[in-house]
């Protein structure tokens, strides 16, 4: 819980202490104040950087903590810490992944899967390759969220890559990425998958769910910004996006941000199983509770197949940025997919591609979880959302009359 | 408090003077005796807005001005100012309040929410013109039909329809009203289309004719 005043707002005020809610982890957590310290040790004292086999006594210092950092991201996803590469985080292991395959020589099938709700560092990367004369195929989604496993397979013939998420950003939909990866598996297609919403929170061994390249980032789980990596299997080859030293077997060059790659692993281990199974009740009951509140809507699918930390309900006749500031009046502070509020004035891409009207768009509030949330401030959450709703509704020209 | 004030208006690039009518907007709710509507903007768009008016017959002053308002904070804050400007003032006063004015008054806005206070201005003109036409102080004519039609905003792209010239033919006679528009019969934007061009007529003496692409309408003039 962060420590902040909510802004009151006259008469209208909703009486909570003076702390922030904060139910935006699926956009950026807090960094774990013990993970902090690590990090700021690894700043100002053990500042070195890894160096070659007769670095000095600095370099060998960072050599060792950044491979113990690999051995920890390896073990928690089950792979081998050469398949570990440290990037700046999931936006750059997306780069990473679709160009440095597509743009390799040695892969000569260039067609590219993907799907419609994939984060914008995996779509706009596969469009801006179309552009580039390259084959991309998006698939749609279902009503959840869901790719149908039947467009999946009559698409695969001559597909080079498919990338496709584990869990939505929007909306917590959790993939079928065991499903997705046998197939492609059996087929020789890499398989890449954007894991940064769901890792440490639901259970990946790359090896038992045939992956062939997975990105994961730091700052989802209260660890550092500006770190992340990539899970490259042993033996796949990848045209780098960043060259020059040959750091990370040469794939990104670059010195490594030592302090933050071991605050990203100590985070991990820090990240427990019950930690997910209390988000998924909190969760369960903070839908509940929204689905309170007159003509609401979940998006996105229920229970095991979706992520612990998502929510994302859509309220009729109010508009998101409106909702989300008198949210943050009250002291909650969550998102939307309204276009109101995104800088290209464009609503959500996942509410659209599961059906969703704009207006679906617009009225949807995203709110997720962290390890840190309580009870208390999930029905604080669902109070002032409840309040702020009724409130806008009462002067909206969509809304229902009461009267 | 003060400094979470300023972070608010940091992030959102929102004035104190917004974040306050968006707070507590002014003049709020529909308006029972309203002596006219005016619906303008899209439900697609998120961006939409419904103002009533009682009018003083005699002096033609703006007795009471409400909005309602499914929108952002910036439309929130742009339809509140608009009330306050334009209450008290006759219908041609009212009419030389422009869409900069507003910002002004508001502090300024973010260039990317000007068009809330375009939106709102277009809602009063329509608001003041539609009472012309309903009184028979002026006729029913093309120039009506289009200032109307500007409050009907396209909900792909956010452009209102003269502009974007999805409506691409106009026709009065009478009290018949022909509109032609660039769009598939049966589409669910014609659907869309229609509900709001019809809304946007609602109280006038007329009847509303909508040809879709491909229909030939009777003497179509270039909208």
């Amino acid at each position: 819980m962060v420590h902040r005043k909510p802004i009151t707002i006259g008469e209208d005020a909703l009486k909570v202490e003076s702390k922030m809610i904060y139910l935006d982890n699926a956009e950026t957590t807090a960094v774990d104040p013990e993970v902090a310290e690590i990090v700021l040790h690894y700043m100002v004292e053990k500042f070195g950087l890894p160096g070659g086999e007769f670095g000095h006594s600095l370099q060998e210092e960072a050599t060792e903590a950044v491979e113990k950092a690999r051995e920890v991201i390896a073990w928690k996803v089950g792979a081998e810490p050469s398949e570990i590469i440290f990037t700046s985080g999931a936006t750059e292991s997306n780069n990473l992944a679709l160009k440095g395959v597509v743009q390799h020589p040695l892969y000569k099938r260039k067609k590219v899967l993907t799907s419609a709700i994939e984060h914008k560092s995996v779509l706009d990367t596969a469009l801006n390759l179309r552009r580039l004369g390259y084959q991309v195929e998006v698939l749609p989604v279902d009503s959840e969220g869901f790719v149908k496993v039947s467009n999946l397979l009559s698409s695969l013939s001559g597909a080079g890559l498919v990338s496709i998420q584990h869990a939505n950003q929007e909306i917590g939909t959790l993939q079928d990425i065991k499903v997705i990866g046998e197939l492609c598996r059996e087929r020789g297609v890499l398989f890449h998958t954007d894991a940064a919403q769901s890792f440490t929170k639901e259970e990946i061994n790359v090896k038992a769910l045939n992956i062939d390249l997975m990105s994961i980032t730091s700052h989802l789980i209260h660890g550092p910004k500006g770190v992340g990596a990539l899970y490259v299997r042993e033996g796949i080859e990848l045209q780098p996006l960043i060259e020059g030293d040959g750091r990370e077997r040469g794939l990104r060059a670059g010195s490594q941000n030592v302090p933050a790659i071991v605050g990203f692993a100590e985070a991990v281990k820090r990240a427990k199983q019950e930690d997910a199974e209390r988000m998924r009740k909190l969760r369960d009951r903070l839908i509940n509770n929204l689905l309170q509140i007159e003509d609401s809507k979940l998006n996105g699918a229920t229970g095991e197949r979706r992520v612990c930390h998502n929510v994302n309900v859509t309220f009729k006749y109010v508009e998101g940025e409106a909702l989300l500031l008198q949210a943050e009046m009250h002291g909650l502070v969550c998102n939307t997919g309204s276009a109101c509020y995104s800088q290209r004035l464009e609503p959500s891409h996942v509410i659209t591609a599961i059906g969703g009207t704009h207006e679906d768009a617009h009225g949807s509030m995203r709110l997720s979880l962290s390890k840190m949330t309580t009870q208390q401030e999930v029905d604080l959450a669902a109070e002032i959302l409840a309040k702020v709703v009724n409130r806008l509704r009462s002067f909206s020209p969509l809304a229902k009359r009461r009267s | 408090m003060a400094q979470r004030d300023a972070s608010v208006q940091r992030k959102i690039g929102y004035s104190e003077k917004v974040i306050e009518h968006f707070t507590n907007p002014r003049n709020v709710g529909r308006l029972d005796d309203a002596d006219v509507t005016a619906k303008v903007g899209s439900v697609a768009c998120g961006d939409l807005i419904k103002l009533y008016l009682k009018i003083d017959e005699r002096t033609e002053r703006i007795e009471k001005i409400t909005f309602e308002s499914y929108g952002c904070a910036a439309n929130i804050a742009t339809s509140s100012m608009l009330t306050e400007l334009a209450k008290g003032k006759t219908l041609e006063e009212a009419r030389k309040i422009t869409f900069k004015d507003i910002a002004e008054e508001l502090g300024g806005l973010p260039k990317i929410k000007m068009h809330c206070a375009v939106l709102s201005k277009t809602g009063l003109d329509a608001a003041i013109s539609k009472y012309y036409a309903m009184k028979g102080k002026t006729k029913i004519d093309d120039t009506l039909v289009k200032l109307l039609l500007k409050g009907v905003l396209d909900p792909i792209t956010g452009v209102d329809i003269i502009s974007g010239k999805t409506a691409e033919s106009i026709s009065v006679q009478d009290h018949e009203v022909t509109i032609g528009l660039r769009v598939e019969e049966g589409s669910k934007l014609a659907a869309e289309l229609e509900g709001d061009i019809r809304e946007a007529f609602e109280g006038l003496p007329v009847s509303i004719k909508i040809l879709y692409k491909g229909e030939k309408g009777g003497q179509p003039s270039a909208a």
